[in-house]
């Protein structure tokens, strides 16, 4: 019979494996540790002046680090985590993005943020325990610093999500190290974005340490870049300690993601070249041989090379640019510590837009020292 | 005015709000062409679109955290989480974002957001399907929690989730989706959140229930011949102390319904509530009925966990005898 015919086996000795996708990761490196710059990739992609700008940005964020830093050692500043080495990743993504995309950031990103214009008092009242210095203006389009690790990139697929269905043109970019994609969060940020066509960046700055966990415990393979290709988003390796390569990857991703509503996933391997924070001591597991190796292929160092190759930088301009961060730097300081601490009360004022009738007892409790109404009960039982 | 059920009466306020915002959207696994698991959101893809009703993949932390995100960007989202079972992948964003995100940043940002979760047991459900979890959520600060347990207050209250500027888990007990209907008028109303519902006056005892057990309580009252007032708190956080309270200085009982285990329940708040605030007018310990510091069964055994009329009536007595 047919049907019986159709179901029969059939032998046959060749059937190959096919194979049904191939990736490949591509590496991006414009000004290497050696000064080496690739006058293709690179042409017109920083003018002299921004370079200059961009330059002093990061020398400035370096410096707040230090004086940061001194402030926690002293008393005067709680935990805090030097951003020392990585300036150039989210200082590659500001400068490559609209002011008004989103910048979701995590906490070792100040060059970015500072760049978008967040008052430097305002990353150094947060880390004086205050509040107020997440109080993101609205104008910078940036979210507050995120200390749950790995959390944040969903709410930049959110936001960016909250753009298109608007019909705006906004998109998002957001940061997080390699440890943090480990985390289920990243997974589903990357599958929300790329499922549902929403313009993402993703950039993972892959410092090879997660506090004290080497890169290799997070993922065994030879990127992390190529985590997105299951995703199948466009994905790439960049050097994250080259300014140049961080904003050609950036201009670029942000272009597909405005253009086709596509993510992209960048990974951007740099080396924090501090301790995790001020409460860690990298010491304890790193060799000082591995440090030394990246402190020359440092983002600043190679970016003033370039500089003075160009003759745009000398060392009586860097003199005078190292006075002109001091003051901003301290200035800042002195501004941040002048803040007095809020009133008890903002404690409870910002819980709901409202506060519920106990909340509101409870804050009075703050200043009698006992819940109000109580007494009354009382009186009113005997 | 219409005669719904409480899904009917979820649907028909989902509709009103997108018709009213543009805002508001509707997010999660199934909710689509689908209309839900419980069929809440039914034929609401094929009226707003797939802009607007949004099938997800399947990651709970995901649905929320994007939600999160959408709500600091301005938009009015209604995820939905399937059961109360699966809300534990979404428990970190909820919890360390949608909580914290006014006070963390000084109300820069704010995550106007309804979690909408069908909650509770009685239904035959698998394992994971028919716990509940409010208790968890009222003790996380910057939360708002409510749980309708009749179709009118479901679409006010609903309405009112919405609309609110800060986070909501809106809790649908799924053993009464469908158990019966009431009138639930068309036009627009609001019940507001942190307002209880006196169900019925009494004189002797008050019973203080939500959700479900609401109906098992007007059960055990129905085979009482005592005067019992029953109190209805829908919102679960912030509670409505001043009725709890102004009722039982009235009546000097209290028995505590909820279908949560003990330990930490809320009745262990409103029983301690009514302590500092009542003390005196107090005739007897307060009464709690719940469920057991167990694991929610498998479905054979569900109704023996499940507060019912006959628990409840035995907890009335021994309050009334005290």
């Amino acid at each position: 019979m047919c049907v019986r015919a159709l179901n029969a086996p059939r032998y046959t000795s060749v059937m190959p494996i096919q194979t049904v996708f191939k990736a490949e990761i591509e590496r991006i490196s414009i000004l290497d540790e050696h000064c080496q710059f690739d006058e293709k990739l690179g042409a017109g992609l920083i003018p002299d002046e921004d370079l200059v700008r961009l330059y002093e940005a990061m020398s400035s964020c370096r410096y707040l680090d230090e004086v940061a830093f001194k402030l926690q050692r002293s008393g005067r500043m709680g935990t805090y985590p030097q951003n020392m080495g990585q300036e150039a990743t989210s200082l590659g993504a500001a400068y490559a993005l609209r002011g008004d995309d989103w910048l979701v950031t995590c906490y070792r990103e100040n060059c970015g943020l500072f760049w978008r214009g967040v008052p430097m008092e305002s990353i150094l009242l947060h880390w004086m325990g205050d509040e107020r210095g997440n109080a993101m203006p609205a104008a910078h389009y940036a979210t507050p610093i995120a200390v749950p690790i790995g959390t944040q990139m969903l709410h930049a697929t959110g936001l960016a999500w909250a753009s298109k269905y608007r019909g705006e043109s906004r998109i998002a970019c957001t940061f997080f190290g390699d440890g943090a994609s480990s985390e289920g969060d990243f997974h589903e940020a990357a599958n929300f974005a790329a499922n549902l066509d929403i313009p993402v960046v993703f950039c993972c700055q892959s410092n090879s340490w997660a506090i004290s966990v080497p890169q290799r415990i997070q993922c065994s393979a030879p990127t992390v870049a190529q985590r997105g290709i299951a995703y199948g988003m466009p994905c790439m390796q960049v050097d994250g300690n080259d300014i140049f390569a961080c904003v050609y990857a950036v201009k670029n991703a942000a272009a597909r993601a405005r253009e086709s509503s596509r993510p992209t996933f960048i990974e951007m391997v740099t080396y924090r070249l501090g301790d995790h924070t001020t409460a860690d001591d990298a010491r304890r597991y790193r060799d000082q041989a591995e440090v030394d190796l990246w402190k020359l292929r440092d983002p600043l160092l190679r970016t003033r090379k370039l500089l003075e190759a160009k003759r745009l930088w000398d060392s009586s301009k860097e003199d005078a640019m190292r006075q002109r961060i001091e003051v901003t730097v301290n200035a800042a300081v002195a501004r941040a510590e002048e803040i007095a601490a809020p009133p008890t009360s903002d404690v409870f004022d910002h819980t709901f837009a409202q506060l519920p009738p106990d909340l509101v007892r409870q804050r009075d409790s703050l200043q009698t020292h006992s819940l109000a109404g109580e007494q009354a009960v009382h009186t009113e039982g005997h | 005015m219409a005669n719904l059920n409480l899904v009917q009466a979820i649907n028909l306020a989902l509709i009103q709000e997108m018709e009213r915002d543009e805002r508001v959207l509707l997010l999660g696994e199934d909710v689509g062409i689908n209309g839900g698991v419980f069929r809440v959101t039914e034929g609401l893809q094929a009226r707003f679109g797939a802009r607007r009703v949004v099938d997800t993949p399947l990651a709970e932390s995901g649905i929320i955290g994007t939600s999160i995100g959408l709500a600091m960007g301005g938009l009015r989202p209604v995820p939905e989480i399937q059961f109360e079972g699966f809300l534990g992948p979404a428990y970190d964003q909820i919890c360390s974002h949608a909580a914290r995100m006014r006070t963390r940043t000084r109300s820069a940002f704010t995550v106007p957001l309804t979690i909408r979760v069908p909650v509770g047991g009685g239904i035959h459900a698998p394992e994971l399907h028919s716990d509940s979890p409010e208790a968890i959520y009222a003790h996380q600060p910057g939360i708002k929690v409510v749980m309708p347990s009749s179709p009118y207050d479901a679409k006010g209250l609903l309405i009112s989730a919405i609309r609110d500027p800060d986070p909501v888990i809106y809790f649908e007990p799924k053993r009464i989706y469908r158990a019966f209907r009431e009138e639930v008028p068309e036009d627009e109303y609001t019940i507001p959140i942190g307002k209880a519902r006196l169900v019925c006056e009494g004189t002797d005892l008050t019973i203080v229930s939500w959700g479900s057990s609401v109906i098992q309580c007007m059960q055990a009252i129905e085979k009482s011949n005592r005067s019992i007032e029953l109190i209805d708190l829908r919102t679960i956080y912030p509670m409505d102390i001043d009725a709890v309270t102004e009722s039982v200085r009235k009546t000097g009982r209290c028995v505590v319904v909820h279908e949560a285990p003990r330990t930490c329940g809320l009745g262990a708040e409103v029983a301690a509530t009514i302590m500092e605030h009542c003390f005196l007018h107090l005739e007897a310990p307060v009464q709690r009925v719940s469920g057991f510091d167990t694991i929610m069964p498998y479905y054979k055994l569900e109704l023996s966990y499940m507060p019912d009329a006959s628990r409840i009536g035995g907890a009335i007595e021994d309050a009334l005898t005290f």
